[in-house]
């Protein structure tokens, strides 16, 4: 039975196949499509209708395609295009050791020639260079930047401020808890990777200080069981009390949906929410940086360098997919990707406005903070058991209870050590 | 009279057979047989392919991290297919014996509602059974309130001690309608006649169905096994469509189908590796034949067969 449905997918798969290659092979010959992947899927309607015209209107002869996949199976299935060879012209690149296997592979293609390379600090270029800093493979286009989503109308009828410390970010959840009418922390633990992005990741480098906590793992002078790795677990094990009943099977859209509903006060995440928030809350928000311990203490935030493109190397046309890439180092794609996106901050040295209000706060923590980026990321996740996917489950581990603090520690270490010289 | 004619050579045979042969081995038989031989194999980061001969064999089993995930996929799959035997098939032969009462009325389309999960897509069917059993969204916390049981609720795809029992009976909801279906043909297979002597000698209903219709049915009922078994192991989309690829939570649900497909298409950060994904897509074979060649030659050549 499932056999025949799996046959049947295939069959319908394949003549749709057929279908789709009898109408390319019906477009003009000198135009060229190129097809852009992507995880983005959230971003579909402002790469139709903002960006792709912008560049199409310059470029007559060059027609873009944005077709992207979903986050969690973007990695899965580009990977397996690219092997099978029907990968797109332009690809998405995850930051550091996902896009530079691919580069290693030999599926992307290196790009130090561009111009438009200069115009990003060598910071912005590390996430997507080789590890000696030879080759650049993909164009830098935004970080995203973590915190806390509030809903301002809420604190404004329950008297409360966006808090400063640890103190007051879990008075205010009692204050929000006591009055019930709003759930304190809008985050489910079904999906896993939001108690890592969301939860770890976002307090934790005020508790590792930032670059000094995350070099430090990579070159194994700190491990993740020292105090300052287990801490942050231990703070999150205290959110679950303040979680809606039955988080444990929240999803990430019911969370995004919760929250826009105007059911949560306080939603722990990152500005890459802000665009589809601001289309969907009838209700002011603001934003909060993750708390510190004390009032006056260095804060530390993720300011995640998170998304690039880069070529297919086995592209049909090379020189068209340039120049698109070049287009994407432009003060031009800076201004409108970062206002048609508001909360994906262009990583390059153009001068940028920024309209949203949402967007320059969080933007606001660059200049108040040190900051840092995820600490799984670079060079970490490289070998088997993966840092960064065992980090989401324990993660989700912790809040639901089913791991102290420690236990979760001592896994990630353990499966660090297992392959990670440094570390052993 | 003339010597008979040497026949000429059927070349139809060829012809009808041509287009099956073709396609199995193409799409069937070769990706099998390629999958095994990757699974001898590695590659070093720049993608050079090497012979490592029973190495990823040793890695999946020998090293901790890769056996402990085996091992958990498996016991998760066998507990998958345990509850499917033992509520799915049983309650799919109580629904044939019902279906096929003559007193019944309506029953073609009882038939049909029974089946219809059956034809849905399995991302529909998760995506429904995630709502109606959602804390948030879903209707089955009001629905325990309203008959006083609302303390009986819980996330149950969000605990580690339910996820893989409801995701079970979930699959059990779609799938019922197919051990339905044979049975009934089975039992409607079954002459009139034999069941009005067993009246006529004064067999209660009770006895009939246990003493002559059930061993009537023994070798559909075997097939029905068999087939659960082999589609169990296979299982992959539910899981997929509900829990994502990490199957969680802390890989509760996690089965073979799932493992194979992070290990062979990687997750997130961590990259695909085909040749660990052969292994254990090979593993998979191995582990289906051996339950298929257990059934055809301990339990199938032992069943008793009726002539009717």
């Amino acid at each position: 039975m499932l056999k025949q449905s799996i046959q049947r997918g295939l069959l319908v798969a394949g003549a749709s196949a057929i279908a789709l290659g009898l109408s390319a092979g019906t477009a003009s010959a000198q135009d060229v499509t190129l097809t852009i992947e992507s995880w983005r899927n959230d971003d579909l309607g402002i790469w139709r209708d903002t960006i792709i015209p912008a560049f199409e209107a310059q470029h007559p002869n060059i027609n873009i395609e944005f077709a992207p996949t979903a986050p969690t199976e973007y990695n899965a299935a580009l990977n397996a295009r690219l092997e099978g060879g029907t990968a797109g012209d332009l690809i998405t690149c995850r930051p550091f050791d996902a896009a530079l296997a691919l580069y290693d592979l030999g599926h992307l293609a290196q790009l130090n020639d561009l111009e438009g390379l200069n115009s990003f600090s060598d910071v912005a270029k590390s996430a997507w260079q080789t590890d000696d800093g030879s080759a650049t493979f993909c164009m830098p286009m935004a970080s995203v930047i973590h915190g806390f989503i509030y809903n301002a109308d809420a604190f404004n009828e329950l008297g409360i401020e966006a808090p400063e410390t640890e103190e007051e970010f879990f008075a205010i959840l009692d204050v929000i808890a006591e009055d019930g009418g709003y759930i304190p922390l809008v985050m489910g633990t079904a999906d896993q990777w939001e108690s890592a992005t969301m939860g770890y990741q976002n307090i934790g480098p005020n508790y590792w200080a930032g670059e000094d906590g995350r070099l430090g793992l990579i070159a194994g002078d700190h491990a993740m069981t020292d105090s300052q790795f287990v801490e942050p677990f231990a703070t999150l094990a205290r959110w679950s009390d303040y979680l809606a009943p039955g988080y444990e099977a929240q999803s990430y859209p019911d969370s995004q949906n919760l929250f826009t509903l105007g059911r949560g006060a306080i939603y722990p995440s990152g500005s890459w929410e802000i665009s589809l928030f601001n289309s969907q809350a009838d209700f002011e928000m603001g934003a909060f940086r993750p708390p510190v311990q004390n009032a006056g203490d260095t804060c530390y935030i993720n300011d995640h360098t998170d998304i690039a493109l880069g070529m297919n190397a086995a592209t049909e046309h090379p020189d068209e997919a340039r120049v698109f890439l070049e287009w994407v180092g432009s003060p031009e794609f800076a201004e409108l990707y970062s206002n048609s996106l508001p909360g994906f901050f262009s990583l390059s040295n153009h001068a940028i406005s920024l309209e949203d209000p949402l967007a320059q706060e969080f933007i606001s923590w660059r200049e108040q903070c040190e900051e840092t980026i995820r600490s799984g990321h670079q060079i970490l996740s490289r070998g088997t058991p993966n840092l960064w996917n065992e980090m989401w489950g324990v993660s989700a581990n912790v809040i639901n209870g089913t791991m102290t603090p420690e236990e979760a520690a001592t896994q990630l270490q353990d499966g660090l050590a297992s392959w990670y010289e440094p570390q052993q | 009279m003339s010597t008979p004619h040497r026949r000429p050579f059927r070349f139809h045979i060829i012809v009808f057979l041509a287009p099956a042969t073709i396609v199995y081995t193409l799409f069937m038989i070769w990706p099998l047989a390629d999958t095994l031989r990757l699974s001898f194999f590695d590659a070093d980061s720049a993608g050079v392919r090497s012979f490592v001969g029973t190495e990823n064999y040793e890695t999946l089993f020998g090293d901790e991290r890769w056996s402990s995930q085996f091992w958990n996929a498996f016991v998760n799959n066998f507990i998958f297919f345990a509850i499917h035997m033992a509520v799915q098939n049983p309650i799919g032969i109580m629904l044939a014996a019902l279906l096929s009462m003559p007193a019944l009325r309506l029953r073609n389309t009882y038939r049909t509602m029974l089946f219809m999960p059956t034809l849905l897509s399995v991302v529909i069917v998760g995506f429904i059974w995630q709502l109606i059993l959602s804390p948030i969204w879903g209707v089955s916390s009001s629905i325990l309130d309203a008959i006083g049981l609302g303390s009986w609720f819980a996330p149950w795809l969000g605990l580690e001690s339910s996820a893989l029992v409801t995701l079970s009976l979930i699959s059990v909801w779609q799938y019922v309608g197919i051990p339905m279906l044979l049975i009934y043909a089975a039992l409607l297979a079954i002459p009139d006649e034999l069941i009005d002597a067993a009246h006529v000698d004064g067999t209660s209903g009770w006895n009939i169905f246990w003493k002559i219709k059930l061993p009537l049915i023994l070798p559909t009922i075997g097939v029905i096994s068999i087939l659960t078994f082999v589609g169990n192991f296979n299982a992959f989309d539910l899981i997929y469509a509900v829990k994502g690829a990490l199957a969680g939570p802390n890989f509760s649900t996690d089965i073979l189908g799932t493992f194979l497909y992070r290990t062979f298409f990687g997750q997130q950060l961590q990259l695909g590796d085909r040749y660990m994904g052969a292994t254990v897509a090979t593993m998979m074979f191995l582990i289906i034949l051996t339950g298929v060649c257990l059934y055809l030659f301990v339990i199938q050549r032992r069943m008793q067969r009726y002539e009717l």
